[in-house]
């Protein structure tokens, strides 16, 4: 079982995403996360995409989106060769007792308050989805009460862009 | 010239070569066949009796003669009878495109009158589908369905046409007929590669289906074989693409394969697999299956290599051109000893087959056989009279045996042997059993009104044979709801329909009754009754292996 990230880009059109999440579903891939944004032409839309598997499993989830008509360019995204992160915002309860501890946590992150009332506190953190995953496994210590977070943007470092490559 | 959006429908299929289409209209599709009333005299539509039969008799065509079939329907119910017809295509492979209406754009999400999100239902058993936008956009994306329906790996294609776009007016420029995308070429050293492997082997098998037969590498898969001295085995979709009688060809492999065939392909070093998909049909336990050999898998659909078995040497590409490169690499071969093999295995089968002389379905299609010409379509259902078609009817020709392999659709034949009658102008037959036969007689109706000459071969053993084997042999013969029971004379409902009939319970008599069947016009059933018990073998049980095969009854 290994980790990879993929990413996809798709003609921007109605029912794209309808498309490659119903084959996942038909299939039975594990996807762990998925975001899909516009990119910087109208023409395509950007899918990056977690998973866990196999490699024979890496490789089927590759062909089989290779066959969906709305798949323009598929690219496995290895982490030594590419920048990723996660957006998470996550509410915890403000109480005395644990305030200090949790602005302490959130410091050493370098996790920011964007919401702080009576009650609660949402902060946010920007990093890598192990960094994230520690991060919200520390705020298990004090009472969560809602958990958001992205899925992966990810991009390949140096001047390779995805359209130059095609399976 | 400026043309309503339903003459461009029309026109566009005309312009793509089609010339018969299949369906049945309804109220979001009649300015489409307002049209075809229109342009009746360069294009013919057949009007079944069920959109079910419509869709397999356009896949039954598509499968005759390698182009693409063409069903229409309403919007609602009309469309969601194509379903069956349209995931049969699917996973056979077949190129097909359905056409269907539905309500206007600005009533679509509406849940209006016979509404229904037919390219949502579709997703999962279509390449792609369509709802057009605009009627600028409408001829383009006819085009583009029937190019994606025949490019690659075929496949069915729908186009959902609301009904204000049918009645919307643009400017029409004619387009010469898509051709299939090119397909995908392997690169020269890894084909070399995979010929210097082949070329080690001892005990080589070539091993074929549906898409050697898609790919038209039927004369290359003979040449391959003659120069590597190797015998060869199909899938059930590779049915007809080697004339039976061919001394390399040991039939069909798989759960009720041939016996030297599965022996061979199990005993042998090397399978060069080409245009197969090692469905669990084939392979029975895939742990165990053919772990003696090396397996050379060459399809144009990437994700088949390694989706099931791991292969040696995977080539990606179109199946004949990555034959022909592959023969320029290979030095002829001889294996006197594998073949000695071979025909000891062949002599087993010769003498554990099933040799009785009565009205055995060994017999009834073996007496079929002498009626077939070279060009004579066979369609069938699916059940025990399916597999004896698979294992005892004699081709020719390629694209003769007309037959559901991966979806196993009862009631299918019906509208096949349609379709690939008027593909082939031949006289054409359906072997059928009375359980599938009656998911679709209704079809009767429509060889009738056509005159389509058909023989309907009806193995009649008043069982749902292939469930009823399971229930026998897995089931402590538990025969949960496959007695069939029914009183139906189907002399008289041939007769009822407008066709004709006639009853055999001897061997004997089935010349007599075969004359009769090929010299009527019409539809003509052959009523043949055949015993409940009879069993399709061999057979490899489900999950097992060759060391499981059951080759007599009693086993």
């Amino acid at each position: 079982m290994q980790k990879f990230t993929i990413a996809v880009l798709v003609y921007n059109r109605f029912g794209v995403l309808n498309r490659v999440t119903s084959m996942f579903r038909r299939r039975r891939f594990n996807i762990s996360s998925l975001s899909v944004s516009e990119t910087e032409t109208e023409q395509y839309s950007r899918i990056t995409l977690t998973s866990y598997g196999s490699e024979q499993e890496k490789h089927q989830l590759i062909e089989q989106l290779n066959k969906l008509e709305d798949v323009c360019f598929i690219k496995e995204l290895k982490d030594s060769e590419t920048v990723g992160f996660e957006l998470l915002l996550i509410k915890v309860k403000n109480e005395p007792e644990t305030r200090s501890q949790i602005r302490d946590a959130a410091d050493s992150y370098g996790a920011e308050t964007v919401d702080f009332t009576r009650d609660a506190v949402i902060l946010k953190l920007t990093g890598s989805t192990r960094r994230i995953n520690a991060f919200i496994d520390l705020m298990r210590d004090y009472s969560i009460l809602e958990i958001c977070r992205t899925g992966v943007a990810s991009l390949e470092r140096g001047n390779t862009t995805i359209s130059k490559v095609n399976i | 010239m400026m043309l309503s959006g339903a003459d461009i429908v029309v026109r566009t299929l005309i312009e793509q070569g089609c010339n018969v289409v299949f369906g049945y209209p309804g109220g979001q599709i009649l300015n489409v066949y307002d049209s075809l009333y229109k342009y009746s005299d360069e294009i013919t539509h057949i009007l079944t009796a069920h959109e079910q039969g419509a869709a397999h008799a356009a896949d039954g065509y598509a499968r005759a003669t390698g182009k693409v079939g063409v069903v229409i329907s309403t919007s609602g119910p009309g469309a969601t009878n194509l379903i069956t017809g349209i995931a049969t295509a699917y996973l056979d492979s077949v190129p097909l495109v359905a056409i269907t209406g539905n309500v206007a754009s600005t009533l679509i999400g509406s849940d209006s009158f016979q509404e229904i999100d037919i390219t949502g239902i579709t997703l999962p058993i279509t390449k792609h589908n369509y709802v057009v936008g605009s009627v600028e956009e409408l001829a383009d994306t006819i085009r583009s369905a029937f190019k994606l329906a025949m490019s690659g790996r075929p496949g069915p294609v729908l186009v959902d046409i609301p009904k204000n776009i049918q009645m919307g007016k643009c400017e029409y420029e004619p387009a010469p007929p898509a051709a299939a995308e090119e397909r995908l070429r392997e690169k020269d050293e890894r084909i070399e590669k995979t010929a210097s492997c082949i070329l080690s082997s001892e005990r080589p098998f070539i091993y074929f289906g549906g898409g050697l037969i898609s790919s038209h590498a039927e004369e290359e898969l003979l040449q391959l074989a003659e120069l590597l001295d190797a015998p060869v085995g199909c899938s059930l979709m590779g049915i007809s693409g080697v004339p039976s009688d061919h001394p390399r060809f040991l039939g069909m492999q798989g759960m009720h394969g041939h016996y030297a065939c599965s022996m061979a392909m199990h005993k042998a070093d090397c399978i060069i697999a080409l245009g197969v998909r090692f469905n669990d049909r084939v392979t029975g336990n895939r742990e165990k299956f053919a772990t003696n050999a090396k397996i050379i898998h060459i399809d144009v659909d990437g994700s088949e290599l390694s989706k099931i078995v791991t292969p040696a040497h995977a080539l990606r590409g179109d199946v004949k051109e990555t034959v022909v490169k592959l023969i320029e690499k290979l030095s002829p071969k001889k294996h006197p000893e594998w073949w000695k093999k071979i025909d000891s295995l062949k002599n087993e089968e010769k003498t554990s087959g099933d040799n009785r002389d009565s009205l055995t379905p060994r017999r009834v299609i073996e007496t079929l056989n002498k009626y077939l010409k070279p060009n004579t379509p066979v369609a069938t259902d699916v059940g025990q009279h399916q597999m004896w078609s698979a294992q005892y009817l004699s081709f020719k020709r390629s694209r003769r045996f007309i037959s559901s392999g991966g979806l196993g659709t009862m009631g299918f034949g019906m509208g096949a042997a349609i379709g690939a009658q008027i593909a082939t102008g031949e006289h054409a037959v359906l072997v059928t059993g009375d359980g599938s036969f009656g998911m679709c007689l209704q079809e009767v109706a429509t060889a009738v009104t056509n005159n389509i000459p058909l023989v309907i071969l009806l193995m009649n053993n008043g069982v749902l044979g292939m469930v009823r084997q399971w229930q026998t042999l897995f089931f402590d013969k538990h025969y949960s709801n496959t007695v069939l029971d029914r009183k139906t004379d189907f002399v008289q409902l041939m007769k009822a329909f407008g066709g004709d009939a006639t009853r055999v319970t001897d061997i004997k008599d089935l010349d007599a009754a075969l004359d009769a069947a090929f010299s009527y016009s019409g539809p003509y059933l052959i009523d043949c009754a055949i015993d409940k018990d009879e069993f399709v073998l061999p057979m490899l049980p489900p999950g097992g292996s060759m060391d499981d095969i059951i080759v007599k009854a009693g086993d």
